[in-house]
């Protein structure tokens, strides 16, 4: 079987992270209501206020299995491996599967089951972890709870919701905060979870063949790793959002209670005998530091783009295309995470230069 | 030679296996297919379909759907609410002797004895698998860090066994010394009973999904590996320290599902590519019973006599294999 058709058959999966009242209820029963054409089966973890009857509708406690000997990167959710392998006997009744998660849940272990189970990953694949935050609260929860900067951090889309109840300066705080965190997802702003179910769904953020599509800017972002983190949302001015990133930058990094950061890293044309010990040095030992990781790289003598992407020690790397003429051959690798040495990353980094 | 008669299943075959003389089908899509004199379909269910288990006495089977109901479904197509639990997926279906019926959903277990009575057990974490024991007074229920005992019909405290990691499926060995587990790890677990030694068997490249005891309970066949796996249980001290039989090895295919003979020494092997085999243990002979099909074979079971055997796969292909003409 070639990787296309494997793709296609498996199901894919978006997750909802968010505190409890950003609006994931919300958004989940506007999913459900609309009609887009799409069935989807949908485990929640408590059936609470989602409004549809659906028998594809299925309550599920967390269960977080830890292996070898409970090391982060290798917890997995046993009850969403079962309840994926419970849905996949009913393989033609839906088209993709949406995971709720509670509001202190950390996203991490849902990620990894879609990586570290073999039969939910012969099955599914994970599309894109899309976290939910409430514009008027989010500081806050920011300020109390690692929780709440994980989803943040480990988010590929994020919808910031409620925006009707902040000022457009407090909303612009808000975004350069979310931003400092992660520079790399996709930001939407909403009301009441009013959005294109395009936007959220079908995203392909752990697809390797689509890391960039979400971001076209990912290669061109010229920023130092320890700046505020450059804009990619495209519904708005690109220089005006910089602006803001680096006004707030002072404020909220600094100040920042949790850690997270991102740290990207440059260089030409690498070798790969050296960059795939190091990368997979990097990823054992500092694994549960880093929440993700995110690269397009160049290899000496190869015409083909290689993209990579992980979470916590799971990385997975493949060719995508040729590099078309004119482009620029240029390595770039993205973390998320905490305690990450900047210094000691870039410093190993470049010695991996062809 | 043997012959194969298919038979037209829509869906994910749950559980195949036999009531009596009459052949059934279970599928995730909520179709029950019969199969004796003529063919019967049922729909018990209002959606999907997620768990089989016939009766110990093949008077019944009894089954398992996304809306919380159990059923008993008879070979004479009849149907009959047995319990309900409303908006909970049950997936987790065992039966015992005397008509004792056990099914969980999360982390709660009940146990339904013949004469009507029901228990109910809660645990910490998720129930991952459930067997009675071979005479039925106790009911092992498989869970995090370990498997429980529960007495099925009295009130006696259950008995707890250790062993740190996820457990899911779980059987009794048959002549109730020994509990194995099929683990999240790629691996089985076993206790002794009388004193709860523990043993470990690994070195499986996938998770055991489905076992079987062979006849007069000497090896425990398993899937999980490019072979069947048999483990021996003859002794006292089980498989420790003793290496598995490996029966109808390929080298790049991976056993699915695994079934033994009920009179002989050979066991029923199903591969992920569909296809079919039956080997002996004592000079590995074997039999080609099926071709590759479609999808990983799902489920298989003999007949009480052993002559025929009823097999279904995860793309919904399923049939009935003859030894005998």
């Amino acid at each position: 079987m070639t990787a296309t058709q494997d793709a296609q058959a498996q199901i894919p999966v978006t997750v909802l992270t968010g505190y409890l009242g950003a609006g994931k209820t919300t958004l989940l029963n506007r999913i459900l209501s609309e009609n887009h054409g799409q069935r989807y089966a949908v485990i929640v973890n408590e059936f609470g206020e989602v409004g549809i009857d659906n028998d594809l509708l299925v309550e599920s406690d967390e269960e977080i299995f830890e292996m070898n000997n409970g090391c982060i990167c290798c917890t997995v959710r046993g009850d969403l491996i079962r309840t994926v392998q419970n849905l996949m006997k009913r393989k033609g009744a839906f088209d993709a599967i949406i995971v709720e998660t509670t509001g202190v849940a950390d996203p991490a272990p849902v990620a990894q089951t879609f990586f570290m189970d073999d039969d939910v990953r012969a099955s599914a694949r994970l599309d894109a972890v899309v976290a939910v935050v409430d514009a008027r609260h989010v500081l806050q929860r920011l300020e109390d709870t690692e929780e709440a900067e994980d989803q943040v951090a480990f988010a590929d889309v994020i919808l910031i919701n409620k925006t009707d109840l902040v000022t457009p300066e407090e909303l612009a705080t808000v975004e350069a905060r979310i931003r400092s965190i992660n520079p790399y997802a996709v930001l939407h702003r909403s009301e009441r979870c009013g959005i294109e179910i395009a936007k959220v769904l079908d995203r392909g953020a752990f697809d390797l063949d689509r890391i960039l599509s979400l971001d076209p800017h990912f290669l061109e972002h010229g920023h130092a790793a320890h700046e505020c983190g450059p804009d990619c949302d495209h519904d708005h001015d690109h220089d005006h959002h910089h602006d803001h990133g680096h006004d707030h930058h002072h404020h909220h990094h600094d100040d920042a209670p949790h850690s997270v950061k991102s740290i990207s890293l440059r260089a030409g044309d690498l070798n790969p005998d050296m960059f795939f010990p190091w990368i997979s040095q990097v990823t054992q030992v500092q694994g549960p530091n880093i929440l993700r990781l995110k690269g397009i790289l160049s290899f000496k003598d190869d015409p083909q783009r290689y993209v990579i992407q992980g979470v916590h020690m799971i990385v997975e790397g493949d060719h995508q295309r040729d590099w078309k003429e004119g482009e620029p051959r240029e390595s770039r690798l993205v973390f998320i995470g905490r305690d990450l040495n900047w210094d000691v990353l870039k410093q190993s980094f470049q010695a991996c230069a062809a | 030679m043997p012959t194969i008669a298919p038979v037209d299943v829509d869906g994910f075959v749950v559980r195949a296996g036999f009531l009596k003389t009459t052949v059934f089908f279970a599928s995730g899509e909520g179709d029950i297919t019969l199969s004796g004199e003529g063919e019967k379909k049922l729909r018990p269910h209002k959606a999907g379909l997620l768990a089989a288990e016939p009766l110990k006495d093949g008077t019944g089977l009894i089954t398992s759907g996304d809306d919380g109901c159990l059923y008993r479904c008879g070979s004479d197509a009849s149907v009959e609410l047995v319990a309900e639990r409303p908006r909970k997926w049950i997936d987790l279906i065992a039966t015992g002797p005397s008509g004792a019926v056990a099914f969980a959903c999360g982390r709660v277990a009940w146990a339904r004895l013949g004469d009507g009575r029901e228990k109910e057990f809660t645990h910490e974490r998720a129930v991952g698998g459930l067997a009675f024991a071979p005479k039925g007074a106790r009911l092992a229920v498989s869970r995090y860090d370990g498997a429980t005992l529960w007495w099925a019909g009295t009130d006696g405290p259950p008995t707890e066994f250790s062993w740190k990691g996820a457990h899911l499926g779980v059987s009794f060995s048959p002549d109730g010394k020994f509990l194995v587990t099929a683990m999240q790890e790629n691996a089985l677990h076993g206790w002794r009973l009388s004193d709860a030694q523990d043993m470990r068997m690994s070195g499986y490249p996938a998770k055991v999904k489905s076992f079987s005891w062979s006849y007069k309970g000497k090896f425990l066949a398993t899937s999980g590996a490019n072979a069947a796996i048999l483990w021996p249980f003859q002794g006292k001290t089980g498989p420790m320290g003793q290496s598995p039989l490996q029966l109808g090895a390929r080298t790049d295919l991976l056993v699915s599902a695994v079934a033994c003979h009920p009179k002989e020494d050979v066991v029923a092997i199903g591969y992920q590519d569909g296809s079919v085999s039956m080997c002996r243990f004592g000079d590995k002979a074997e039999v080609h019973l099926r071709r590759p099909g479609n999808s990983p074979v799902s489920t298989m079971d003999w007949d009480a006599d052993g002559v025929r055997l009823a097999f279904g796969t995860e793309g919904g292909e399923a049939g009935i294999i003859s030894l005998q003409d």
